[in-house]
């Protein structure tokens, strides 16, 4: 579920903070930066691992505090392919099941992707399975609160970051629909097609 | 800022646990004089992947028992991601096997999904109170048979 990832940026450390340990500040301020952030094509970063490497630092002209360029590892959440996770239902709605992890919200489950045959039930807005067997037809509902066995099919980055003003008509010929103007940056798509797959309930022998 | 390396390696839910948990012990000592306008993020992110965390097997886990394990999965045969999902998962059943591992059906057979299974909830420690549960309920039925 987590992975490190080797990264190096310039930290620019003010100078009413000299007092403290360059290491501490240093951990800090790339807390600051990073931590529940996502980073294009890398994942969403929790905290910082260690800091491997720095070199000198440097004070330019014009600007008191000191820049220093740092190697380090960040701990990121970021799925492979194909495994298998546990959240939790947030909510149902027509494209699909949408999980949340606690500190990742943007799963969806497409209903393509759901057990088989499954239904939308609209008075409740939850979403069905229903399982056949000899005696009949049962309807196992997919509540919200529940937990969820899931496996990862795809991943999605898109890149958030601002355009500027003379993009303003490229950016309005890209989306024919209205504006979504917070688009997930990181959003995942998963599976319950197999059997173990689904609610937890549903597999449990006791 | 660069990125060097977006996967230098995999870390299992225990190692990310212990590293949150030492960060919380490091930042309370310290006292809160730091301004907590920044840190916010830091401590939302550190609240919600410590409280998801903590619902799994890997809470129990110690880095002795990852060790030994690692050194029982060694005869098995499975890949690193393969394993990487059994500790952090902690499976019970033939089906969660079957999930996890790719292609089981070809690579084991059924006596190897069980001593697999064996194997797993031997050495990774489960709920302590479940396993007690579990205990009484044996001890329970040897009573009945008896």
């Amino acid at each position: 579920m987590f992975v490190l990832v080797e990264m190096t940026d310039t930290v620019r450390i003010p100078p009413w903070q000299f007092e403290r340990k360059l290491n501490e500040s240093i951990a800090e301020e790339l807390n600051k930066k990073l931590a529940n952030k996502v980073v294009y094509n890398v994942g969403l970063c929790i905290c910082l691992y260690d800091i491997t490497k720095l070199e000198d630092s440097y004070i330019f002209p014009g600007d008191g505090a000191s820049h220093t360029k740092v190697h380090f590892r960040y701990v990121v959440f970021h799925p492979f392919l194909d495994e298998i996770l546990i959240g939790q239902i947030k909510s149902c709605s027509q494209d699909g099941v949408h999980v949340s992890i606690g500190f990742f919200d943007d799963i969806v489950i497409p209903p393509e992707s759901l057990q088989q045959p499954a239904k939308f039930d609209e008075a409740e807005q939850v979403w069905v399975w229903e399982y056949e067997t000899e005696e009949g037809a049962h309807d196992l509902y997919m509540d919200i609160g529940e937990e969820i066995r899931f496996r990862v099919v795809d991943e999605t980055f898109v890149d958030t970051s601002p355009t500027g003003p003379s993009s303003a008509e490229a950016s309005t010929s890209n989306t024919t629909e209205e504006v979504q103007k917070k688009e997930a940056p990181y959003t995942l798509v998963g599976s319950i097609s197999e059997p173990g797959l689904g609610l937890l309930s549903w597999w449990t022998n006791s | 800022m660069e990125v060097k390396d977006a996967n230098a390696a995999l870390l299992s839910n225990f190692e990310v646990f212990q590293l949150l948990t030492d960060l919380k012990q490091q930042r309370k000592e310290s006292g809160k004089n730091k301004q907590s306008s920044g840190q916010q993020n830091l401590n939302t992110i550190m609240y919600e992947t410590l409280k998801y965390i903590s619902k799994t097997p890997c809470r129990y886990q110690s880095p002795e028992t990852v060790r030994d394990f690692l050194i029982a999965m060694k005869g098995h045969k499975l890949t690193k991601a393969e394993k990487l999902q059994l500790l952090n998962h902690r499976p019970v059943t033939a089906v969660e096997i079957q999930l996890m591992v790719e292609e089981s059906e070809e690579r084991l057979t059924e006596e190897q999904i069980e001593s697999l299974l064996q194997t797993v909830t031997s050495i990774l420690p489960g709920d302590p109170e479940e396993q007690q549960r579990d205990l009484a309920m044996a001890t329970d039925d040897k009573g009945d048979q008896a």
